[in-house]
């Protein structure tokens, strides 16, 4: 049997995929209510919504990994069952997850080849397979090495095993999950070359994304969903930028942005020559040199996983510095316990704010003591002061606009976005001098996000020190008076705002000197 | 005396019995090794083992069918393995302690069964040593490596086919990436139940061979308890072996010379308490495993069970 054969055994090529009244039920949530979605050859069509608005789901549906309450599928008109992922493959359709579903300890040959009928019968055949894989890779520029582990590639290569993946397995419409979240504004561009080829050559692609300008810039058409209802579907050029947020957030939103330059106070924090040992498997920091101001927001960009946990860790004294200097305010921490720093009035908004920035059985109200429960305002000789506890937690749920039942409430039934409000609301409610701040937004909606943004702007205009460590380039740049890359554990340069391009900065990203930028 | 064990007798006396000793770990560690290597740590090995060996033993008194015997064990073993599969896979039960669970039944029930139908100690006429034609002729060597029962030679040639299935057939290829990264397999359509079940199984049968390589081959007896944590030092050899069946093999011999070396200890009466020589292949496991204590190779998706969610 050739290659073609063995992908063969399927139908027409697809024209269109029809999804008419999808209803998907959680325990407890209504995921997709009625919702209406078709796509076309040679489009690509945006599935756009807020963090729990449903694409996924919606999507996972058409792939066969869940399965419909009710509602039908169509293909090319006709009434389709999927059950499986296997039903869906057959079909033609094909999906790069969010989280992508590689095995790191295979080759790119053996994650291709996996689940695939072999020509030898029982036995492997690889060499075949990545043959074909570098057929593939040649027809869409998805330059790749088919014996390369996984775990030896980078985020955007192992996104391009992904879509060889489907294509391999004779896919002819794509669903893309969110697939740019973890790209550089470079591989960004490179994945919409790809998706424009495809497009030419008579793919059908699903788009999921948050991204405003990102659908704006791929997309044919686009569809929001919010809170699992379908709200409309537009040609993409009949549409912009702040009226897709309104459709996504149900009213309308300010995109906030630093716009005053402040005048830099005295240096709040300095880093000198700082390196340090990461966990296992990831990068450390060498010699990071980086200095912060009074009444500034610095930015720290960066493809995640290159020491931006380290730094923040180092700084806020829960990693050992192995060489250099961390001096705060004229004082010299490194290696300092966590409570002198917390007497400095340092600040920490863990990037994994469930596991580092609260307890989940704790209550809203000690959630918001935790990092001054010992301070006489709450205790009085080892006995807690509950009144003081109380009164402080309602003040803060009421100035935070915490949306909670009571501040007895446990911590994990609250929404991300209100559980990051209350970590935000512990961390700044005590007048910090110097804030960290690492990934504050992930995971929020439209709305929760710029609430964020606002209240760090409001800190650094009150002349507090802000580190931004983001993953997210809108957010730097519309947040930052300078911008400082990380890429490997090293700073690779900082720059002013005025200076910054996003073509720099994604060059930095992916860490090319300024002097081979030329 | 202690340099009666250097003589050249006894050194190649000790290696002979270590090449046998190691067949009953052969066997129980390569079929531990598929099912860990698709993700289910199944420590009921021993259970599964001393079932296998109290069934090849019964079957081989009543009938002096030997195949018969080997068939049955491997049978009960697969059986046992079905039901750890159950348990694990289906139910996603913890995985260590159903393994527990399951070794206690495995001895209860054949301390159970032999109480009842058989009582006493007895022996069965077991597998014969079969000389390989030529080979067994070659001065020294032969002796060793060429002069021994089936099962032994079944056991060692177990070793080149467990890693080539692993890692040259399709279904090898799912085992890893099942045991590596469940997810993705189930979403390249490959069925994580099936290939969980398929190793557990396996699994079960070769603990059970395992069992009647003691019963019916290397005693020719059965004795309550006799596995004597043997079943364990099997799942301790995954470990050591790094999940590979070339490493598993490294492993055994190992800890099979040691235990030929304490028989001899034994035999030659030198002044070392009994006692302290039969501790000491258990004892050189967990120095062994320390030393061995890097993660590599451990399949990342070892002990958890796969639900695919909604």
């Amino acid at each position: 049997m050739t290659d073609l054969e063995l992908n063969s055994g399927k139908k027409d090529r697809i024209e269109s995929v029809t999804m008419q009244g999808i209803t998907k039920r959680f325990p407890g949530v209504l995921a997709n209510d009625r919702v209406d979605f078709d796509v076309k050859a040679s489009e690509v069509h945006a599935l756009l919504g807020e963090n729990g608005a449903g694409k996924s789901t919606l999507m996972k549906i058409l792939y066969g990994l869940y399965h419909q309450d009710s509602g039908e599928i169509y293909i090319n008109d006709e009434l389709v069952k999927i059950n499986s992922p296997t039903d869906a493959i057959n079909l033609g359709i094909g999906m790069i997850h969010q989280h992508f579903m590689l095995v790191p300890t295979l080759t790119v040959t053996e994650n291709v080849a996996l689940g695939l009928p072999s020509s030898r019968g029982p036995l492997t055949d690889l060499d075949r397979v990545s043959k074909r894989i570098l057929e593939l890779a040649d027809l869409y520029g998805l330059r790749i090495d088919p014996n390369a582990y996984i775990w030896q590639l980078s985020v955007g290569q192992q996104q391009r095993v992904e879509i060889i993946k489907a294509l391999y397995r004779g896919a002819d419409l794509l669903i893309l999950d969110e697939p740019t979240a973890v790209l550089t504004p470079q591989e960004v561009d490179e994945l919409f070359g790809i998706m424009r080829q495809m497009v030419k050559d008579g793919f059908g692609l699903i788009f999921i994304s948050h991204k405003l300008h990102e659908v704006i810039e791929i997309s044919h058409r686009v569809t929001v969903l919010r809170n699992g209802r379908k709200i409309g579907t537009r040609p993409t050029s009949e549409v912009d930028k702040s009226e897709l947020a309104k459709w996504m957030v149900g009213h309308a939103i300010d995109f906030i942005t630093t716009t005053d330059q402040i005048q830099c106070g005295e240096v709040r924090l300095k880093l000198e020559n700082v390196s340090c040992e990461s966990d296992r498997g990831a990068k450390g920091l060498k010699d990071i040199n980086l200095e912060m101001c009074s009444g500034e927001i610095l930015g720290l960009a960066g493809v995640s996983g290159n020491g931006q946990r380290d730094l923040a860790e180092v700084i806020v004294g829960l990693r050992k510095v192995s060489s250099g200097r961390i001096i705060l305010e004229d004082e010299d921490i490194t290696g300092a316990d966590v409570d002198v720093l917390i007497n400095k009035m340092l600040s920490y908004i863990p990037e994994e704010r469930m596991r580092d920035g609260m307890i989940k059985d704790f209550t809203v109200a000690e959630n918001l003591i935790l990092r001054e429960h010992d301070q006489p305002k709450f205790s009085d000789n080892g006995f807690l002061k509950l009144k003081a506890i109380e009164g402080h937690a309602k003040e803060l749920v009421n100035r935070f606009q915490i949306k909670t039942p009571s501040h007895k409430t446990m911590a994990k039934s609250l929404s991300g976005g209100n559980i990051q409000k209350i970590v935000l609301a512990r961390e700044l409610s005590r007048k910090p001098r110097t804030i960290i701040a690492a990934q504050p937004t992930r995971g929020l909606d439209i709305g929760a996000a710029e609430y964020v943004r606002e209240q760090l702007i409001i800190q650094r205009n009150n002349g507090t020190a802000v580190l931004l460590i983001s993953e997210d380039l809108d957010e730097i740049f519309a947040l930052s008076d300078r911008i400082a890359v990380i890429y490997e554990g090293k700073i690779m340069g900082i720059l002013s705002r005025e200076d910054a391009t996003k073509e720099k900065i994604g060059l930095l990203m992916a860490g090319v000197m300024p002097a081979e930028q030329a | 005396m202690i340099s009666d064990l250097f003589s050249l007798t006894v050194l190649l006396g000790i290696i002979s019995s270590g090449i046998r000793l190691a067949t009953p770990y052969l066997f129980a560690s390569i079929g531990e090794a598929f099912s860990q290597r698709s993700g289910v740590l199944n420590l009921g090995v021993e259970g599964q083992m001393i079932l296998g060996a109290f069934t090849a033993f019964y079957v081989v008194m009543n009938t002096e069918n030997l195949l018969l015997g080997v068939l049955a064990a491997m049978g009960v073993g697969a059986l046992m393995g079905l039901a750890m599969g159950f348990v694990s896979i289906t139910l996603q039960a913890q995985q260590g302690i159903s393994g527990i669970g399951f070794y206690l039944f495995g001895l209860g029930m054949s301390n159970l069964l032999f109480q009842l139908l058989v009582g006493t100690v007895e022996t069965v006429s077991g597998f014969p040593k079969v000389p390989l034609p030529i080979l067994s002729d070659i001065p020294v060597i032969g002796k060793l490596f060429f002069d021994h029962n089936i099962l032994v030679y079944l056991a060692f040639l177990l070793v080149p086919i467990a890693s080539f299935v692993l890692n040259k057939t399709n279904l090898g290829l799912k085992i890893r990436s099942v045991g590596e990264n469940p997810e993705a397999a189930d979403s390249l359509g490959v069925s994580v139940s099936k290939v969980r079940y398929f190793t557990t199984i396996f699994g079960g049968a070769m603990s059970g061979l395992s069992g009647a390589s003691l019963s019916i081959a290397l005693l020719n007896v059965f004795q309550l308890g006799m596995t004597a944590g043997q079943g364990f030092i099997a799942v301790a050899l995954v470990y050591f072996g790094a999940w590979r069946p070339w490493g598993v093999l490294a492993g055994a011999l190992l800890f099979s010379l040691v235990n030929g070396l304490q028989l001899w200890i034994q035999v030659l009466g030198i002044n070392i308490p009994s006692e302290f020589a039969v501790m000491m292949p258990y004892i050189l496991t967990i120095f062994v495993l320390t030393l061995s204590r890097s993660k590599y190779g451990a399949p990342s998706a070892l002990t958890k069970p796969f639900e695919r969610e909604g």
